[in-house]
């Protein structure tokens, strides 16, 4: 520790750009592809329809319920394979994040969903509004509210989660800091620098949900 | 316009609504009084269908709305509804609130509804709050407002559960005057209340429910002043 390389680090500086291009980019391509199924599951399992619910709550148990370590691992060397004709390291892990975070976003939306009084859609029904015009008036923009801190946190997970892409190669940040201990045998320089990185990246992340969080805010 | 017969819900084994038979003529006043767990929030919310039916019909201007085919939503248009709990909608303002249905179902234009909206609100005797947050009102002020989000719709028939529970008892007041003016203008509404003042001042017939049946119905002066049976005689003992 008392004689850190910064030079080495220096050396490494464009790698961990690169790699953190790539974790964001990963980041992003997960919180968006895994909101939008996570949105379609949650709906699927508030629905009364066994045919819809059921396979909701499969799916939920089964990506809650496993090592995203496990998942991942089968996404890029059994699932991914026969699709693209071979391994693709980049694309395994944005299924994957996709499919992980989809289980427990589609829990926030139902428990955010849930959290409104049955009075509000009660008093939109009773104007006359159908359960579409009421969802989408009444209740959402109130359970988007809620939602927000606990998706914040999912997505700070996300980010996190994100580095156990480096256990398929793909160049992202961890992949770059392992990589780096590797050729030199250094492991504070590496993954002190890796972690700081991590830091900034959550922490800009939930700056910018509450900022979200006290422009929505009603008082 | 009301005609309410053979009633019957139970929630699982629990019988709710034994049998009511109920009529509601254009331009009356009905209050439906009771002890709580009779049975008459839940008549009432059967009215516009927010609990659905076990037996019997409710027919609203000859229309079943029992009936599958029956389109609930164009009958709730025309049938408003003031809950205890004021439910306004919490992420949009006074104005917001009342403008948001006839918008949205019956397609006014944004600049009417606000122009109504307005009238409505003064007519409450709260223009000022017009872009004020529910959660900065008081009681009677909520209520007020969802009377007039009610009223937008231009409804045939107001029902009222319970408006004033839920109020500090200075609050009460102002309520109560706006539901009689409208009593006053002619619309047709069924109220369930404790509010026995109101009952003789503003019903014109009075129904007491207990168990899941209409035990007494009938004009205010004889209900309270001269009840038929032991059981409405008791209720009254108790809380006049």
């Amino acid at each position: 520790m008392l004689d850190f390389r910064w030079d080495l680090l220096a050396e490494y500086g464009p790698f961990f750009v690169k790699g953190t291009v790539l974790t964001i980019g990963l980041s992003i391509a997960g919180i968006l592809i895994g909101t939008v199924f996570g949105l379609l599951i949650g709906l699927g399992k508030m629905m009364k329809n066994k045919y819809f619910s059921l396979p909701a709550k499969w799916y939920i148990a089964f990506f809650r319920g496993t090592p995203f370590m496990v998942q991942i691992l089968l996404i890029h060397f059994a699932v991914i394979p026969p699709i693209f004709g071979g391994t693709n390291s980049i694309a395994a892990a944005i299924v994957a994040l996709s499919l992980n975070s989809a289980a427990y976003i589609a829990e926030i939306f139902r428990a955010g969903i849930q959290s409104i009084d049955r009075g509000q859609m009660e008093a939109s029904r009773s104007l006359g509004m159908n359960h579409m015009q009421s969802m989408v008036y009444v209740i959402l923009p109130q359970a988007v509210k809620r939602m927000i801190p606990p998706l914040g946190n999912q997505f700070i997970v996300l980010i996190k989660d994100s580095s156990l892409a480096a256990l398929v190669a793909a160049p992202e940040l961890m992949y770059w800091g392992q990589v780096m201990q590797g050729q030199y045998y250094r492991v504070w320089e590496p993954y002190l620098a890796v972690a700081a990185i991590y830091l900034v990246l959550t922490l800009s992340l939930s700056f910018l949900l509450s900022r979200l969080e006290s422009r929505l805010s009603t008082e | 316009m009301i005609e309410v017969k053979n009633l019957k819900k139970s929630f699982g084994n629990h019988v709710v609504l034994k049998d009511i038979n109920v009529m509601v003529k254009p331009k009356e006043v009905v209050v439906v009084i009771g002890p709580s767990g009779s049975g008459k929030s839940t008549f009432l919310r059967c009215i516009n269908l927010l609990e659905t039916i076990t037996g019997g019909q409710v027919l609203i201007e000859g229309v079943d709305i029992t009936d599958k085919k029956t389109n609930i939503n164009s009958v709730r248009m025309e049938v408003g509804m003031v809950f205890q709990q004021f439910n306004l909608f919490p992420h949009k303002t006074v104005i917001e609130n009342i403008m948001l249905a006839p918008t949205k179902v019956r397609k006014v234009s944004a600049e009417k509804a606000r122009d109504k909206g307005m009238e409505l609100l003064k007519k409450v005797g709260l223009t000022e709050k017009a872009n004020a947050y529910p959660d900065s009102l008081s009681g009677g002020q909520k209520q007020r407002v969802a009377i007039a989000r009610s009223l937008a719709m231009t409804p045939k028939i107001m029902l009222f559960d319970e408006p004033t529970s839920a109020l500090d008892p200075e609050m009460v007041g102002e309520v109560l005057e706006v539901m009689k003016q409208l009593a006053k203008e002619g619309m047709t509404m069924v109220v369930v209340t404790h509010e026995m003042g109101f009952a003789k001042e503003v019903g014109d017939r009075v129904i007491f429910m207990d168990d899941g049946l209409v035990v007494e119905k009938n004009i205010p002066r004889e209900l309270f002043d001269n009840p038929q049976q032991e059981r409405t005689k008791s209720f009254l003992s108790k809380i006049l």
